[in-house]
């Protein structure tokens, strides 16, 4: 009797707990949708804690304007999709190689790989490095530095050796194919779910990327998203225009202030608008992240 | 015998050139971008000038490193590095305790649908939540002050506080990792043995006793590997968020040595000093490795290496 009611005691303050870090999770995200909804002068003055007040799609009207934000959208869809290309490209054919055991010098060439993962030269070398090949501020930086992984290229390594089996290979080589073909026709159309799971850290490791662009671009039409809306939350560049501060009638301090409770708001939807992409992506890539996070966490 | 060898290596080279091929387009980016940089280390002991080039610069010795250990805050970066890295590092616990507690629920849908809300923060970038951090503890519009001043309690500057940045810092994070990191862990425990669990019920075991003697040493083997990700992660994370959640008064808490390294060398212009910044900043990230390595010992019995 004692012991039922103490396995309820423990369930209830479980529930109760996690109901509390569930809260505590999606409400940042719940007020950023709320207040990028409501009057700009009911975000300004604390009126919007639980849900919208006075419905307005104001502050997305005046994005829309803004140029920033949508050639910012354009480059880092642009760097995403080839910096994926590139770097799957890569990923798969070395980790390909360095999953076969015959391979001469295999260790030493994954040796190779693995000491970049923990000792690097620094940021200030790397900038000279990158400056000395030109591509300091070019349209394809962000596209040459395509983000490769080494992580990732285990990961998927590990793929190769434990899931397909070599027999096939074997099978594939007596019947006179070369490793070009056994890597097209056998290693390629076996290997999906780990292509989508790198497809995707790729994918949203590009997508966020921000210091990279900071760094090496200093042309505002090359900016990846992350750039801009760094420049315009964190440093505070204005959305709008300058404002005068001369002479100022009644009305016109009015609508400065407005202006200035639209700045504010306008925040919270350039957050929604920069994380879009990634929580339309969210539903139906979970199951792969997970699957991801499984197989990097058995690295051989 | 000699030429035999020789005929077998050729032999087999002959065989691997494809998949020589294979690896060249990802060597070579390694080669550009990793080792590269490394090549140009060699700055921090040199006079670098841009006309000059890496090679040709002026061998200064330790000049840049004497002149690093006489900057009188240097003791005060280090200690903030530590800080912001020892504290984060510890927190590793809250994601253990978050897939334990997941794994006692009974009811299924309720389970997935607080997993599906968990990994949500972990596809934000930086940048996003360090916006959404200024954002909310914004003196007068953000929403904490609100609920604060709401309850009767005082609006407080926290970003502008040093007392509150290591926490936010830290905390934040948490709120990103939390969800995304108990993947590892939920998985373990969904392979814990029913029958033993149905054991230790019979012997009269309680539900926290179980999870204390069965559940957790079942998962000690992640716990190490999860230390080992999150090693390798140690030194870089902290970096990007430090230096967008700067301000000039926090300063004396968020200075790191890389922002310092960032700030000397990108905004200042100073390439070779710098590089040796950079340089000592390894060496405390080592350091840093060894210290965890240790307590990850002390812990779970087995270390990182």
């Amino acid at each position: 009797m004692k012991k039922i009611n103490s396995n309820k005691v423990f369930d209830a303050v479980n529930i109760a707990i996690l109901v509390l870090i569930t809260f505590t999770m999606l409400y940042p995200l719940y007020f950023v949708i709320i207040a990028s909804f409501s009057d700009p002068q009911a975000v300004a003055t604390g009126q919007v804690v639980l849900w919208v007040k006075k419905f307005s799609t104001e502050s997305y009207t005046e994005i829309l304007k803004d140029n920033r934000i949508w050639t910012g959208y354009r480059n880092s869809i642009i760097y995403t999709c080839c910096n994926v290309v590139m770097s799957m490209t890569m990923t798969l054919l070395a980790a390909y190689a360095l999953s076969k055991k015959y391979l001469r010098f295999r260790t030493a060439i994954t040796f190779f790989f693995f000491l970049t993962m923990y000792i690097g030269g620094g940021m200030l070398p790397a900038y000279i490095q990158i400056k000395n090949m030109g591509l300091l501020n070019k349209p394809y930086t962000l596209i040459a530095l395509c983000g490769f992984s080494v992580y990732n290229m285990i990961i998927a390594r590990t793929f190769f050796t434990n899931t397909i089996d070599a027999s096939l290979f074997e099978a594939a080589e007596i019947d006179g194919a070369s490793e070009i073909q056994k890597f097209l026709r056998i290693a390629f159309p076996l290997s999906k779910p780990i292509i989508a799971v790198l497809s995707l850290y790729y994918a949203v490791s590009s997508w966020n990327s921000y210091f990279t662009g900071m760094l090496y671009l200093s042309n505002s039409s090359y900016f990846p998203l992350q750039v801009v809306i760094k420049n315009i939350l964190i440093d505070g560049q204005t959305m709008l225009g300058g404002l005068d501060f001369g002479e100022m009638t009644e009305e016109q301090v009015k609508f400065y202030l407005h202006r200035l409770q639209l700045v504010e708001s306008m925040k919270y939807s350039v957050i929604f608008i920069a994380s879009l992409p990634m929580l339309i992506a969210y539903p139906f890539v979970q199951k792969h992240f997970v699957k991801g996070v499984m197989i990097g966490s058995v690295k051989g | 015998m000699n030429g035999k060898k020789q005929g077998a290596l050729i032999k087999s080279l002959k065989k691997c050139w494809p998949l020589y091929l294979m690896i060249l387009p990802a060597a070579l980016y390694v080669l550009i971008y990793s080792y590269g940089p490394m090549y140009g280390l060699q700055i921090a002991f040199k006079d670098y000038s841009a006309r000059k080039g890496i090679w040709g610069s002026d061998w200064v010795g330790l000049k840049h490193f004497i002149r690093l250990l006489k900057h009188p805050n240097l003791l005060g970066m280090i200690k903030n590095t530590l800080a912001i890295t020892l504290y984060s590092f510890c927190t590793f616990p809250v994601t253990i305790i978050f897939a334990l507690m997941l794994n006692e629920l009974r009811q299924k849908k309720f389970k997935k649908t607080v997993q599906m809300i968990s990994y949500i923060p972990h596809f934000l970038s930086t940048v996003v939540v360090c916006s959404m951090i200024t954002l909310f503890f914004h003196p007068r519009f953000g929403v904490i002050n609100t609920v604060i001043t709401t309850l009767g309690g005082t609006a407080q500057d926290f970003l502008a506080n040093p007392d509150y940045f290591v926490e936010l810092f830290v905390w934040s994070s948490v709120w990103q990792g939390v969800g995304f990191g108990s993947v590892i862990y939920t998985a373990a425990l969904s392979s814990v043995s029913t029958e033993l669990i149905e054991a230790a019920t019979i012997d009269g075991a309680n539900r926290l006793q179980i999870i204390w003697h069965v559940n957790i040493p079942h998962i000690m083997p992640t716990v190490v590997i999860g230390l080992i990700l999150r090693c390798g992660n140690l030194l870089s994370v902290g970096f990007e968020k430090t230096f967008l959640l700067q301000n000039d008064l926090n300063l004396s808490v968020s200075q790191v040595i890389s922002t310092y390294e960032y700030e000397v060398g990108v905004v200042g212009g100073q390439f070779s000093y710098s590089t040796a910044i950079g340089l000592l900043n390894s060496i405390v990230s080592v350091i840093m490795i060894t210290i965890v390595n240790s307590i990850a010992k002390r812990v779970s019995g087995s270390g990182i290496w």
